[in-house]
């Protein structure tokens, strides 16, 4: 039983990751319409500037707790490359899809040599501060407190994007450029400005999702276009452009894999894109169909 | 008239390589080839069809695998043997595949074939036993029509015999290719990508054509493999990756897929261009990204957009 639990926490704690890119990725889609490969590659990076941010705070004498806090500013920061970067794409928003989803690859394939070259091609870890929060007992298993926040950080994020997309002014606009760019520009939506946004949102997303997750694990070059395929998988499992399609979706493979790797390891990967298919076949447009974001 | 002798030029010019003595240069040629047989086929779904696959490194996959595991586990040397078995494979995969996924076009056929992509990689990776996983199988040399060439160390044999053999390899390919295009199928293939309601309406089967082109394109793909995985001697899962797919949609791009040859030069300035970046800068992606936005951004018709006249292929 607690062996269970322990399982789907496991994809529970990976899930919210997989969510906070699905939503960057949905995000981005919705407004932009344009898919955006390098989500993945947001998130490396996320994770890399936050294994550094947190080394060099507590070098400086910040406190060890105050290191999630550290995490979520980086990821933050990061949200400076926004701006420029969705600069750049604004030069195809016109274009057919394929030259806009080679442009996000071409962006893929610099953020990973700009990683490589300011970290490194060796596995870069952020030691000491995983079980700083300390361990649950449960039963036969312990479980580090800091999944918990980062699930809960998960929840609370996805609650507040509901919020901000469903009760806000800004929320509004975006849903309304989303359902349709023309008329909202031509109501006096300043769809520039709206478009910047809203991509530094997505990538705030993933960078804060990528900072997160760190402490758990070590950060790798390949990372981001590891996660890149199966953050799409959850955006097909959840329907393009659907807030909450990327929340269950991101569920659906975060246990997934999870309990994959536990029962049968060579189907880890298999499994997902088997239900992904599964998916395309019977309700092509996602289990949430109807856009929201 | 030109367009020809500047196609014997090329193909004369080829065809000395090996002659020049810089071994090297000879070499880097042979993974041209077998782009450049991939890079047709994939054009024809992309750049004539209209259709944007993302997974189609699988294909290369199924090629490369099965000459690896043809030369390797059943001891069977003949290239011809290894490109029908790859043939049968790639169309025995690309059938249900390229059934399922031509139901989508724009982005969603994009993410289906890259999840096909990916699951077969996922397969090669992780069934240790049957593919070897992350090491992958050895590719053993093969024989040409028979001859095993035994008497040639690996170099001699790879920029003499194999060199000749995947030039004409390609050449069949190309000359296959070119009737395909400029056959009633091919003109129904335009006319799909062109407008597919309206082609619909003038009686060309739309989700029929496509297949075809879908598993025409497939075969394309597992020749090239095979012709990929021999001056390796590996048939590795990275192969089916889904970034190996996005270099191969980025070649097209880059040598225009609007145009005939447009494949073949994409294939040969990025084959060159790697070679030469990586040896100035091990940051070569970085490079090659940027080379990408620049073309998508400022030259949408590729290199060939440049040199020729537009000329949709």
């Amino acid at each position: 039983m607690t062996q269970v639990l322990n399982l789907l926490l496991g994809g529970v704690f990976h899930a919210a990751a997989l969510f906070l890119v699905a939503a960057g990725l949905q995000l981005v889609f919705g407004v932009q319409k344009i898919l955006n490969l390098a989500c993945g590659s947001f998130y490396a990076l996320g994770a890399y500037a936050g294994i550094t941010a947190v080394q060099t705070a507590l070098a400086a004498g910040v406190p060890a707790p105050l290191f999630l806090l550290v995490l979520i500013g980086a990821g933050l920061t990061l949200g400076l490359l926004g701006p420029p970067i969705e600069r750049l794409l604004r030069t195809i928003y016109d274009r057919d899809e394929a030259f806009q989803l080679l442009l996000t690859f071409a962006l893929v394939l610099m953020l990973e040599d700009v990683i490589r070259f300011v970290w490194g091609a060796a596995p870069y870890q952020l030691g000491g501060v995983y079980l700083v929060y300390g361990q649950v007992r449960l039963g036969t298993v312990t479980i580090p407190v800091y999944n918990f926040v980062v699930i809960g950080a998960g929840l609370a994020i996805a609650a507040a994007m509901g919020v901000l997309l469903t009760r806000t002014r800004f929320g509004g606009i975006v849903r309304a450029a989303a359902e349709n760019r023309g008329m909202a520009e031509a109501l006096g939506v300043d769809m520039a400005r709206i478009s910047t946004r809203v991509f530094t949102l997505g990538l705030v997303l993933g960078t804060v999702g990528g900072a997160l997750v760190i402490p758990a694990g070590a950060a790798v070059n390949e990372m981001g276009i590891e996660l890149i395929v199966e953050a799409f998988a959850v955006v097909v499992i959840g329907g393009l452009g659907s807030m909450r399609g990327a929340f269950v979706g991101a569920l659906i493979v975060g246990v997934l894999k999870a309990v994959a790797i536990a029962v049968y390891p060579e189907a880890e990967m298999l499994a997902i894109y088997v239900i992904v298919i599964g998916v395309l076949l019977f309700r092509p447009a996602g289990l949430f169909a109807r856009a929201t974001a | 008239m030109i367009r020809h002798l500047v196609l014997a030029a090329a193909l004369a010019a080829v065809a000395a390589v090996p002659l020049l003595g810089r071994d090297y240069y000879a070499t880097l040629m042979l993974p041209f080839f077998a782009y450049s047989v991939a890079l047709l086929g994939l054009n024809l779904l992309f750049g004539t069809t209209g259709l944007l696959s993302f997974g189609h490194a699988l294909f290369l996959a199924v090629g490369g695998y099965a000459a690896a595991y043809l030369g390797s586990t059943l001891q069977v040397r003949s290239l011809e043997a290894m490109l029908a078995v790859a043939v049968v494979a790639a169309v025995v995969i690309a059938v249900p595949v390229g059934w399922l996924c031509v139901r989508y076009v724009k982005i969603y056929f994009g993410m289906l074939t890259l999840a096909f992509g990916m699951l077969f990689y996922s397969f090669l990776y992780k069934f240790y036993g049957l593919t070897g996983g992350d090491e992958g199988m050895p590719v053993a040399r093969p024989s040409l029509l028979g001859r095993g060439f035994g008497d040639l160390d690996k170099t001699s044999y790879l920029i003499g015999p194999y060199y000749y053999y995947s030039l004409a390899l390609c050449v069949v390919a190309a000359v296959v290719m070119w009737r395909i295009v400029h056959s009633p199928l091919g003109l129904s293939l335009r006319a799909i990508r062109e407008n597919a309601d309206k082609a619909e309406y003038v009686g060309v089967r739309v989700r029929r054509y496509r297949f075809y082109a879908f598993v025409i394109a497939a075969v394309f793909g597992a020749a090239g493999g095979v012709l990929l995985v021999v001056p390796t001697g590996l048939a590795s899962p990275t192969l089916a990756y889904w970034t190996h797919s996005g270099n191969l949609v980025f070649m097209l791009l880059l040598g225009g897929f609007g145009h005939f040859f447009g494949p073949l030069l994409g294939a040969f300035v990025f084959i060159f261009l790697q070679d030469q970046v990586m040896s100035v800068t091990e940051y070569w992606r970085f490079v090659f990204g940027a080379v990408l936005a620049a073309v998508v951004i400022f030259l949408p018709r590729g290199l060939m957009g440049v040199l020729a006249r537009q000329e949709r292929a």
